[in-house]
C-alpha cells in the first residue's frame, strides 16, 4: 500500500531541519524558542495523525526509496499499530517537550545546541521505529545511541555527565553492534532483509537452526538499550542529562526501543522456550532490582529513573509470556508509561528548577506554591499507581488478567508483578505527594509556581493518561488493538474499560495498592533497609564499569609501551622480522622453494666484477673507520654500475657512476664535520641475532629472486616498448622513451620529489639552532 | 647467471638489513645504501639478464633489430636510483642536523618524539 510516499519522507526528514534550524531561532528568539520548535514534531504528529484510521482497520502502510539496489537495500518504512502508536508517542510527547525545554533550559548561553541534539534524537527515534529494513533500522538505533550520548553529555564540563554520557554509549554502542549481527544472522537464516517480509514469513527464523545465535545477539541490542539487568547501571546515570532529556530520553522514548524491538519481532521470535523462559526471567529480576533500588533514594530523578528500569523489566517480561492477554498488557503498560512517567519527570524537573533541589526529603508543603504542578503530579502518580478511572489501571488490570496463577510459573510472575507495582505505588506517591503536603520546608530558592511552558507539559500527559482511561474505547480501538495485533502477528482486540470487574484481577490491583500504601508509610524504614544491604554487597555493575575502564586504560597504556617504546632499533627489528616471514613462510608451508640451480657458467672479468661488489659489502660492514667505509660504499657502487654496463643497461651504468661519486663526495664532506663512533657498539649476542635477522631476510630475498627466474619470462611489455618507442614515441633510445614519454608523468613526479627533497635539505640547513637551543637537547636525554 | 646475482642480491640485502638494525645513524644510512642497491639489482635481474645490446634502435630502423636488453626494468632502475639519491641525502642531512642539535647519532638517545618514562594518560573521564 503506497500513500503518500514522499510526504511521510518529507516528513521524517523535518525533525532533522528543525535540528539545523534551531540554533539561529534561539539566536533569535531565546527560551521562547521552544514553542516555534514544537511546530516541527507537532506536524509529524498529525502527520501520522492522518494515518490512524487506515491503520487501525488493520491496513500497514509501507513505502520507500531504492538506497543502495546493487546490495538490495531500501530506504523504507513499515507503519503498522505498533509503530504508528510509537511514532505518534514520539511526536506528541516530543511536541511538550520542546516547550518544557524552551522554559527549563531559558537563558542557558546553549540552549540552542540543545534543541538542536534533542531534534536530532527525535529524527533518529522516529527512523528507528518506522524502519522497513534491517540496515536502516541499525542505523537509526545507533543514532539514538550517539544523540543520547550528547544529550547526556549535555553538560559536559562536569566529570559526571561525560562519564555517565561514556558510559551510555559504550553500553547502548556494544548492544547495537550485537543487534547488528543478530539481524545479519537473521538475514543469513531466512535471506530476508526487512521486517515486512520476515514478519509474513511464519516459521522460517523460528525453524532456522541459526535462531539461538539470532536470538541472543538480539536480546544483546534490546537488553542494554532497554537498560535490563544487569545492564541497567546505565539508565540511572543517565540522569545527568537535563531533566527535559531525562523525561524524553530516558522514560518515554529511547528507552523502550529495545521493548520495542521485542514486541516487532515477537510474531516471529517469540512462541519458544527460549524467549518464553528468557523474557520472564531477565524481566522480572529487572522490575524486583529496579524496584528495590528506586526505594533506596532520594533524588526525585533517580527514584524515577529506578523505576523506569522496573518497568521496562515489566514490559520485557509481559512481552516474553507469550499469551495473547500478556501482549495487551504490555501493550498498554507501555501507553500508560510513556504518559504517567514522562509527566513524572518533568514534575521533577519543575520542582527543581523553582526551588532548587529535587531531594524529596528536602522538600515540603509546595501544594500551596505550585498548585498546577501539584495537580498534574497527583494525576500522573495515580496513573502509575494504576487507581481506578485511570489508564494505568487498565494496564494494570490486564497485567494481573493476563499473569494469573495458572501454574507456578505464572504464580511466580503474578507475584514479582505485584511486589513491583507496590513498590512502585510507594515510590509513585513519594515524588507526587510527600512534596506538596506537610509543612513548608526552607528551600534553596523561593518556590512559586512554574511559567506555563514548565506545567503545560506535565499537565497535558497527566491529563492524558486520566482522559484514556475514561474513554478507552476509542483508545483501544485507535491503538491498543492495532499495535497488540502486530505485537502479536494476529488480529487481537482490548476490551478492557474502567468498569471493575470482580475477580481475581481486581483481587491483586486491591493487595497492590494496599501494599503500596504500606510502604508508602514505611518508606524511611525501606531505604534505611536498602542502603544497608547494599553496603553489604559492595560492589555492582556501575563500580563495575569503573574497573572495566581503568582496566582497558591501563591495558592499552601497557600494549602501547611494548608495542610503541621509542627505540628505533625494536621497531626495524620487528619490521625485518616480519619481512623474512613473509618471505620465507609461505616458501615452507606450499614447498616453493626454486630448483637446485647449475653452476653459473661466467667469464672471469664476470667472477672479478662480483667479487669486487662482494669486498665493497664487506668492507662495509667491517669498517672500523670513516674513512674505509666511505671508500668501500665507493667500491660497491662501482661494482653495480659495472654491472649494469655488462649486461645492457648503459644508462643505467652512467647514472650509478654519477649517484655513487654524488654520493661518497658528500658523505665525505659530512663526516668530516661529524666525530661519529662508527664502531659498531652491540654486544655479541645482539649481533649474532641481527645477523640472522638481516641473513633470513637476503635468503629470502635470493630464494624468490631465484624462484622468479626460474618461471618462464613473459616480455609482452618489453615487446610494446621495443615496438612501439619508435614509431609511436619518434625516440631511438627505448629506456629514455619510457622514462620521458610511456611513463612521463611518472617522472614528473618523481622530479617533485628530488626537487622538494632539495628544498627542504636548503631548509635544513639554512635553519641555524640558536644560542640558547639547549633546550632539545634536553628533551632528547 | 641469474643464480649468482640471486646469490649476489641476498648477500646485499643481508647487508643493507644488518647496518639498518644497527644503533649508530650513520650506519643506518650506509645499510639504506647497500639496500637501495640490493632493490635495484632485484628487478634488474626480474628482467632477465642478457650479455645483448642495450635497447637502442639503430637510425634507419623503426624497431630493435635482433634481440636487445629489457629496456622496462631499466626505467624502472632509473627513477629508483635517482629517488634513492634524494633519499639518501635527505637522511644524512637529517642526521647531521639531529647530531648537531642532539650531539649524538645513537638512535637511543634520540627521545624527542617519544621521550622515555612518558606520564601516562589521565585515568579519569
Amino acid at each position: 500500500m503506497q500513500r503518500g510516499t514522499f510526504l511521510t519522507f518529507i516528513v521524517l526528514l523535518l525533525p532533522l531541519l528543525g535540528a539545523a534550524l534551531a540554533p539561529l531561532l534561539t539566536r533569535w528568539a531565546g527560551g521562547k524558542a521552544g514553542w516555534l520548535l514544537a511546530i516541527v514534531p507537532s506536524l509529524v504528529f498529525l502527520h501520522f495523525l492522518g494515518m490512524l484510521g487506515m491503520v487501525s482497520e488493520g491496513q500497514p502502510i509501507t513505502g520507500g526509496f531504492d538506497w543502495i539496489p546493487s546490495l538490495g537495500v531500501r530506504f523504507s518504512w513499515l507503519l503498522d499499530g505498533l509503530s504508528l502508536t510509537f511514532a505518534l508517542l514520539i511526536s506528541g510527547i516530543g511536541t511538550l517537550i520542546l516547550i518544557y525545554a524552551g522554559g527549563y533550559l531559558d537563558g542557558h548561553p546553549q540552549q540552542g545546541r540543545f534543541f538542536s541534539f534533542i531534534l536530532l534524537f527525535m529524527g533518529a527515534m522516529l527512523g528507528l521505529v518506522v524502519s522497513d529494513s534491517f540496515l536502516m533500522l541499525f542505523v537509526f538505533w545507533e543514532l539514538t545511541s550517539i544523540t543520547s550520548f550528547l544529550l547526556i553529555g549535555f553538560d559536559h564540563e562536569r566529570e559526571a555527565s561525560r562519564r555517565a554520557a561514556l558510559q551510555a554509549l559504550l553500553v547502548t554502542g556494544l548492544g547495537g553492534l550485537s543487534l547488528l549481527a543478530g539481524l545479519l544472522v537473521v538475514t543469513q537464516a531466512t535471506g530476508f532483509n526487512d521486517l515486512s517480509t520476515l514478519l509474513g514469513s511464519g516459521d522460517a527464523l523460528r525453524s532456522s537452526p541459526l535462531y539461538m545465535a539470532a536470538f541472543v545477539l538480539v536480546l544483546g541490542g534490546a537488553f542494554t538499550k532497554s537498560a535490563q539487568f544487569p545492564f541497567h547501571f546505565w539508565l540511572p546515570n543517565a540522569m545527568e542529562a537535563p531533566t527535559p532529556v531525562s523525561a524524553y530520553l530516558h522514560s518515554a522514548t529511547m528507552v523502550k526501543a529495545g521493548v520495542y524491538l521485542l514486541m516487532r519481532l515477537n510474531p516471529v521470535m517469540g512462541d519458544t522456550a527460549a524467549w518464553e523462559t528468557v523474557l520472564p526471567l531477565f524481566g522480572g529480576t529487572t522490575l524486583l532490582v529496579g524496584t528495590l533500588l528506586a526505594v533506596r533514594q532520594t533524588d526525585l530523578k533517580l527514584m524515577l529513573a529506578y523505576t523506569t528500569v522496573a518497568s521496562l523489566g515489566l514490559l520485557v517480561m509481559l512481552t516474553g509470556f507469550g499469551s495473547e492477554l500478556a501482549v495487551e498488557a504490555a501493550v498498554l503498560y507501555l501507553i500508560a508509561h510513556s504518559l504517567f512517567k514522562g509527566a513524572l519527570f518533568m514534575v521533577a524537573g519543575l520542582l527543581d528548577h523553582e526551588t532548587g533541589t529535587r531531594d524529596v526529603t528536602a522538600l515540603g508543603g509546595l501544594r500551596k506554591a505550585m498548585p498546577i504542578t501539584f495537580a498534574a503530579a497527583l494525576l500522573a502518580a495515580l496513573s502509575m499507581g494504576g487507581l481506578p478511572l485511570f489508564f494505568g489501571f487498565l494496564a494494570k488490570e490486564e497485567i494481573y488478567a493476563a499473569l494469573g496463577f495458572g501454574n507456578g510459573w505464572a504464580a511466580l510472575a503474578t507475584l514479582v508483578a505485584v511486589a513491583g507495582n507496590s513498590l512502585m505505588f510507594a515510590v509513585a506517591f513519594a515524588v507526587a505527594l510527600k512534596p506538596f503536603i506537610g509543612a513548608e520546608r526552607k528551600t534553596p530558592k523561593q518556590a512559586h509556581e512554574g511559567p506555563v511552558s514548565l506545567w503545560l507539559g506535565p499537565l497535558v500527559l497527566a491529563l492524558a493518561g486520566l482522559l484514556a482511561g475514561l474513554a478507552s474505547g476509542w483508545v483501544h480501538a485507535g491503538f491498543s488493538s492495532p499495535m497488540a495485533s502486530a505485537v502479536a502477528g494476529r488480529a487481537v482486540e482490548v476490551t478492557i474499560s474502567t468498569v471493575p470487574h470482580i475477580g481475581m484481577a481486581l483481587l491483586l490491583s486491591a493487595v497492590t495498592v494496599g501494599l503500596g500504601i504500606a510502604a508508602y508509610l514505611s518508606l524511611g524504614t525501606l531505604r534505611g533497609g536498602m542502603a544497608a544491604l547494599l553496603t553489604t554487597i559492595g560492589w555492582g555493575p556501575d563500580r563495575g564499569f569503573d574497573q572495566f575502564v581503568r582496566g582497558m586504560l591501563h591495558a592499552s597504556v601497557g600494549v602501547t609501551r611494548i608495542v610503541q617504546n621509542g627505540r628505533m632499533d625494536t621497531y626495524m627489528t620487528v619490521t625485518f622480522v616480519c619481512v623474512a616471514a613473509v618471505l620465507l613462510v609461505p616458501m615452507i608451508l606450499f614447498g616453493e622453494f626454486p630448483a637446485v640451480p647449475v653452476f653459473p657458467d661466467l667469464q672471469l672479468h664476470e667472477w672479478a666484477i662480483i667479487l669486487m661488489a662482494v669486498i665493497g659489502i664487506g668492507a662495509v660492514v667491517y669498517a672500523k673507520s670513516r674513512l674505509v667505509a666511505i671508500v668501500s660504499l665507493g667500491i660497491q657502487g662501482l661494482a653495480v654500475a659495472l654491472l649494469f654496463m655488462l649486461f645492457g643497461a648503459p644508462d643505467l651504468s652512467f647514472t650509478q657512476f654519477m649517484i655513487e661519486t654524488l654520493s661518497v663526495v658528500i658523505l665525505a664532506l659530512v663526516m668530516t664535520r661529524l666525530r661519529l663512533a662508527l664502531s659498531d657498539h652491540r654486544p655479541l649476542g645482539q649481533k649474532l641475532f641481527d645477523m640472522s635477522v638481516a641473513g633470513l631476510c637476503g635468503a629470502g630475498f635470493g630464494l624468490l629472486l631465484l624462484k622468479v627466474t626460474q618461471q618462464p619470462f613473459n616480455d609482452a611489455l618489453s615487446q610494446f616498448f621495443n615496438a612501439y618507442s619508435r614509431t609511436i614515441a619518434h625516440g631511438r633510445n627505448v629506456v629514455n622513451v619510457i622514462i620521458v614519454d610511456f611513463r612521463g608523468f611518472d617522472t614528473l613526479g618523481e622530479i617533485a620529489v628530488v626537487m622538494i627533497t632539495g628544498l627542504a635539505i636548503l631548509a635544513l640547513i639554512r635553519i641555524r639552532a640558536k644560542p640558547d637551543a639547549g633546550k632539545a637537547k634536553e628533551i632528547g636525554r | 647467471m641469474e643464480t649468482i646475482f640471486s646469490l649476489l642480491v641476498a648477500l646485499f640485502f643481508t647487508g643493507g638489513i644488518y647496518l639498518m638494525l644497527s644503533r649508530h645513524l650513520i650506519r643506518i644510512l650506509l645499510g639504506v645504501v647497500l639496500f637501495s642497491n640490493a632493490v635495484n639489482l632485484l628487478i634488474f635481474t626480474n628482467g632477465r639478464l642478457t650479455h645483448a645490446v642495450p635497447p637502442i634502435i639503430s637510425p634507419d630502423l623503426m624497431t630493435p633489430a635482433g634481440p636487445v636488453a629489457n629496456p622496462l626494468p631499466q626505467a624502472l632502475i632509473l627513477t629508483a636510483i635517482v629517488i634513492s639519491f634524494s633519499f639518501f641525502s635527505f637522511l644524512l642531512v637529517v642526521a647531521y642536523r639531529a647530531y648537531q642539535d642532539l650531539g649524538t647519532d645513537d638512535t637511543e638517545e634520540m627521545r624527542v618524539a617519544e621521550p622515555a618514562n612518558e606520564a601516562p594518560p589521565p585515568m579519569g573521564y
